[in-house]
């Protein structure tokens, strides 16, 4: 038994969907890409998180073969990105940045052009095309030229032709930029049922809360360099930590209740409102006793609530200061 | 739960694309091709308007002052608008091609485990129906104004060395599309290009009466062949060294074209 256990966990590491040493991308003097190493396991969502022009665009453009390294290497599924390059395209589907699709043809004639160039016969491309329009909610605009599609429109057609043959790797760059919110929480679903149906998923996004909801692990890319790396809970935790709002339902109790946190809890309170009384918590055990003394107390709460620390603040806290980061970059 | 899909760690693939394959994505690429010259149908005026237009333009306009009278002047400029309309045509090709590659669906082409050449080799083949329209409407806008030629087989065969050499030709097209910046740098040199070839052909007047050195360069010019091979073959019925000069200098270009083209655009893509 123990034996097997540790032959699992061996084909649990050779099955790395994507595994990137020290990727470099130089263009001119600015190195957009400057030593990334990723290691991302089979079945899991993944998502690259970092400000405009770190180099998430680039770092995808090197694993899906659209652009050749200046250093370093990255394999898919075991499979060099540079030599093996045909096999990396079979085993990969790419939703680029900006749409790439076909304006001048209808939404129907791309899907069918796309299957048929996967190895699908005419009429199973277009059986196929058929029910990705419905899935994408496109069927009223299936015919149209894609010139009088709204933006959102082509984003969707977009998707749809990334998923044609669902691809055991798929990159997703910003899936969901110009989508309206109930578009984007249906992108979402299908991005977790291709993952419950075997598929590993690679994305970058500018919305945190999407990181924060779908990703199982973050990376933080800034200057071309990953910054920070984990789970989004750990990435939270490394920051900062949760903030217990205790509103009160008389102000007057206020500096009493503060008082009593500061005992209870041995931290540091404030009161940015009248009525409210912050204090990071560390230990949330220690919340019950806070509250059975605030109870013994005769001190009556409004409303208890706890904050986490969003990704906004991990965001602005790795990658907020530009400059000073990138002047630190070049001394190191 | 859903269907599971193949793992990628456990799939048998090759880092190659079948030649089947290579075939199927080039005949993929030039359906694509036929749907957007259905969709944007201006991209036929230069195989449609030009024949047309021209046919009837240089036989009034130099029928007279050349050989006379308009009907005896068919024989002359029908060969010569055959020809012309052929590479204009085919400079076509190279203009649109840097247009498509351009586009942003590209980038999904470049990224789909097809062949590479499939992005080239369609949409030159799709343009072979663009030169068959052309070298088409010309030789009915020749009957209509009384051009006769003597034998159909004759016929065949000046249309097809008509169609067979714009093809030829448009590799070289092909090849300024996809090395240049920008659809208009394409034009203007394969503008630059097209005119002096084209005129100086002997396809619109006879060239006995040029200065000795441009007719130096009427001889060296591969179209002088191709328009009086498709002459012989309407006025006479017959296949002449001209024929075979022109089939073996097209089939020259293709060889040393196409693989050029194929480099540059690997090496692009
Ligand atoms: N083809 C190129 N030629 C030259 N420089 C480039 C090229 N592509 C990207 N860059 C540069 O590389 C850097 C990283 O760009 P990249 O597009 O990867 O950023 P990004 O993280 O995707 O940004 P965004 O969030 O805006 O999409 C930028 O400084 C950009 O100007
Ligand atoms: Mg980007």
């Amino acid at each position: 038994m123990m034996q097997q256990g540790v032959q699992g966990q061996e084909r649990q590491q050779r099955a790395l969907a994507i595994e990137a040493h020290g990727l470099v991308k130089v263009f001119g003097d600015n190195r957009a890409v400057d030593g990334v190493d990723l290691s991302i396991p089979t079945g899991s969502i993944y998502a690259l998180l970092g400000p405009n022009g770190a180099g998430k665009t680039t770092i995808i453009n090197m694993l899906t073969t659209l652009l050749k390294p200046s250093g370093g290497s990255a394999k898919i599924f075991g499979h060099d990105v540079a030599k093996e390059t045909q096999i990396v395209r079979q085993l990969i589907s790419v939703t680029g940045q900006s749409a790439a699709v076909d304006e001048r043809l209808s939404a129907t004639e791309n899907l069918t052009i796309f299957g048929m160039l996967l190895g699908l016969s005419k009429s199973q491309a277009s059986k196929r095309a058929a029910e990705l329009l419905v899935e994408f909610g496109l069927e009223e605009a299936a015919k149209r030229t894609l010139e009088k599609f709204s933006g959102g429109m082509r984003r969707r057609l977009d998707l749809a032709s990334s998923l044609i043959i669902q691809a055991p790797l798929i990159f997703l760059d910003e899936p969901t930029t110009g989508l309206d919110p109930r578009t984007r929480v249906q992108m979402w679903e299908s991005i977790r049922r291709m993952v419950a149906s075997g598929s590993t998923i690679l994305l970058t996004t500018q919305y945190l809360d999407e990181a924060d909801q779908l990703a199982d692990r973050i990376a933080v890319i800034d200057h071309g360099r990953v910054v920070a790396e984990g789970t989004p809970r750990e990435l939270k935790a490394a920051v900062g930590k949760a903030t217990l709002n205790l509103s009160l339902a008389d102000e007057k109790e206020a500096p009493e209740a503060a008082r009593i946190a500061e005992d209870v809890l041995r931290v540091k309170t404030s009161r940015p409102e009248a009525n409210l009384v912050t204090a990071p918590m560390s230990d949330p055990d220690s919340v019950t006793d806070l509250l059975v003394a605030l109870r013994n107390a005769k001190i009556r709460l409004a409303t208890v609530s706890v904050q986490e620390p969003t990704l906004d603040e991990v965001f602005i806290a790795l990658t907020g200061d530009g400059k000073d980061a990138q002047a630190g970059g070049a001394k190191a | 739960m859903s269907a599971q899909i193949v793992p990628g760690a456990e799939r048998k693939l090759k880092n190659r694309i079948s030649i089947q394959m290579s075939i199927s994505n080039s005949l993929t690429m030039a359906y694509r091709t036929l749907l957007l010259i259905r969709r944007t149908p201006q991209q036929l005026f230069d195989v449609t308007i030009q024949p047309i237009l021209f046919t009837l333009m240089f036989s009034f306009l130099f029928g007279g002052a050349i050989s006379g009278s308009v009907a005896g002047y068919l024989p002359i400029i029908i060969p010569g608008i055959l020809a012309q309309t052929a590479i204009t045509a085919s400079m076509g090709t190279g203009v649109q091609l840097r247009e498509d590659m351009d586009k942003g669906v590209f980038y999904r082409f470049k990224s789909m485990p097809i062949a590479r050449m499939a992005t080239l080799a369609g949409p030159l083949l799709a343009d072979i129906v663009r030169y068959s329209i052309a070298t088409g409407l010309t030789l009915v806008m020749g009957y209509i104004l009384g051009f006769r030629w003597v034998s159909t087989d004759g016929l065949l065969l000046a249309g097809f060395l008509s169609v067979f050499a714009a093809w030829c030709l448009s590799w070289v097209f092909a090849l300024l599309g996809v090395v240049m910046k920008s659809a208009q740098a394409v034009q203007g040199i394969s503008a630059a290009i097209l005119f002096p070839l084209s005129f100086l052909s002997g396809a619109f007047v006879p060239t006995k009466t040029l200065p000795s050195w441009l007719q130096d360069f009427v001889n060296v010019n591969p179209l002088t062949y191709v328009v009086s091979a498709v002459r012989q073959l309407f006025t006479q019925g017959t296949v002449g060294t001209d024929f075979w000069l022109s089939l073996a200098g097209s089939i020259a270009i293709v060889l040393v074209f196409a693989p050029l083209t194929l480099r540059a655009y690997m090496r692009k893509a």
